[in-house]
């Protein structure tokens, strides 16, 4: 199997055992239903209810604010596609603390799977021209395990396109509580 | 004057109520707004492609202890609806916005603006409590909307009267 790409859930689970202890994960779309199913962070930004696209956009307002911590955004592709534009914002912003990290399935997987109009598009690409500093492609397991230190440490903005398999027939994300508590949460977190 | 605040009035009222980060995307009122607000050094542009980012930005901004604000243009407004609905409703988050109101004090660039048509009406189906100011007189409105919001932990946008586009 060693040309098969990876699911998202064993990709969301490898980051999950390498994330650092101060380090915010937001999570969203497949990756955010995944995350939830592992135990869980007060530096976990669960993005249920989004609004979509908009976590690129969080994760830097995030990162911009503490620029000592480390800021782990886990996209999906539709949603990246959506909000092309961070790409420049992040980078113009000069977000070097922020890892960006798309799950390239190829599908909107939480709404049933329909393809996105982007299946041609070079993510990675995208990133370099937009002014990523370092910037990743990989499919298989055993590569996202080996080098995920190297991704996480890399000389930010990071950018990691993660090609993984869609799931298919499995249910979108459920918002895991109140948002607004959850919030609160995760500003004490924050800020404590 | 082609804007009823200079820059240097607005940075000004940013610094008053220590503002940490001003996410923008400019029109040509608030635009001439920027070099005042760099040059005094104490908040910082963050620079967004589209509106919508500008109310997330915010948001993550405000969950980490910065104090941020949104100051956009009324048809970034209309952009923004999802993000708001997400970041004021959803997630309950008092972020602020300075918002200028295109075609108010003229129409000569764009007759029949329907700017003048949607910029309320959308406010209110997203329930902002906004402060609609058309006089150079009412600098001090911004200031008293923002602390009068915070105090309650609600979101609020004060709408600037624009003469062009
Ligand atoms: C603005 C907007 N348009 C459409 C939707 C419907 N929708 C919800 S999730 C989703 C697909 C997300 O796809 P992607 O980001 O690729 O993540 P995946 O499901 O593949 O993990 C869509 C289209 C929405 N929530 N918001």
């Amino acid at each position: 199997m060693s040309g098969a790409r990876m699911s998202g859930r064993d990709a969301i689970v490898a980051l999950h055992a390498a994330r650092g202890a101060r380090d915010v994960v937001i999570t969203t779309m497949a990756p955010a239903r995944d995350w939830m199913t592992l135990p869980q962070q007060p530096l976990d930004l669960v993005f249920v209810p989004s609004a979509m696209g908009h976590a690129t956009s969080i994760g830097l307002g995030i990162a911009l604010a503490q620029p000592e911590r480390r800021a782990i955004v886990c996209n999906g592709d539709g949603s990246m596609l959506m909000n092309l534009g961070s790409l420049a914002s992040i980078t113009g912003a000069g977000a070097s603390n922020l890892v960006l990290l798309v799950f390239e399935n190829g599908v909107y997987e939480v709404t049933g799977g329909q393809r996105t109009a982007g299946t041609h598009v070079d993510f990675a690409g995208l990133a370099r021209a937009a002014g990523f500093a370092s910037v990743f492609e990989l499919s298989k397991l055993e590569d996202w395990t080996a080098r995920i230190g190297d991704v996480l440490a890399a000389r930010g903005p990071v950018f990691a396109v993660l090609k993984v398999e869609p799931a298919a027939g499995v249910p979108g994300p459920k918002s895991p509580g109140p948002a607004r508590e959850r919030a609160r949460r995760l500003m004490d977190a924050l800020r404590g | 004057m082609s804007s009823l605040f200079s820059g240097e009035q607005i940075a000004g009222v940013l610094d008053e109520l220590g503002i940490t980060h001003v996410v923008t995307v400019p029109d040509s009122t608030i635009g001439q707004w920027q070099s005042a607000i760099e040059d005094r050094g104490r908040a910082r542009l963050v620079r967004v492609c589209r509106e919508g980012e500008s109310w997330e930005v915010a948001a993550g901004l405000y969950l980490a202890g910065a104090r941020p604000i949104v100051m956009i243009q009324c048809t970034g407004l209309f952009e923004s609806g999802d993000a708001i609905r997400n970041v004021l409703h959803d997630w309950k988050l008092p972020i602020f916005a300075i918002i200028g109101y295109r075609s108010y004090l003229n129409q000569e660039t764009l007759p029949g603006d329907t700017c003048l048509v949607f910029t309320e009406p959308i406010l209110d189906a997203w329930r902002i409590d906004y402060r609609l100011l058309t006089e150079p007189t009412q600098l001090a409105a911004i200031a008293e909307h923002h602390r009068a919001c915070a105090s309650e932990g609600k979101p609020g946008a004060i709408v600037v009267a624009e003469g062009k586009a």
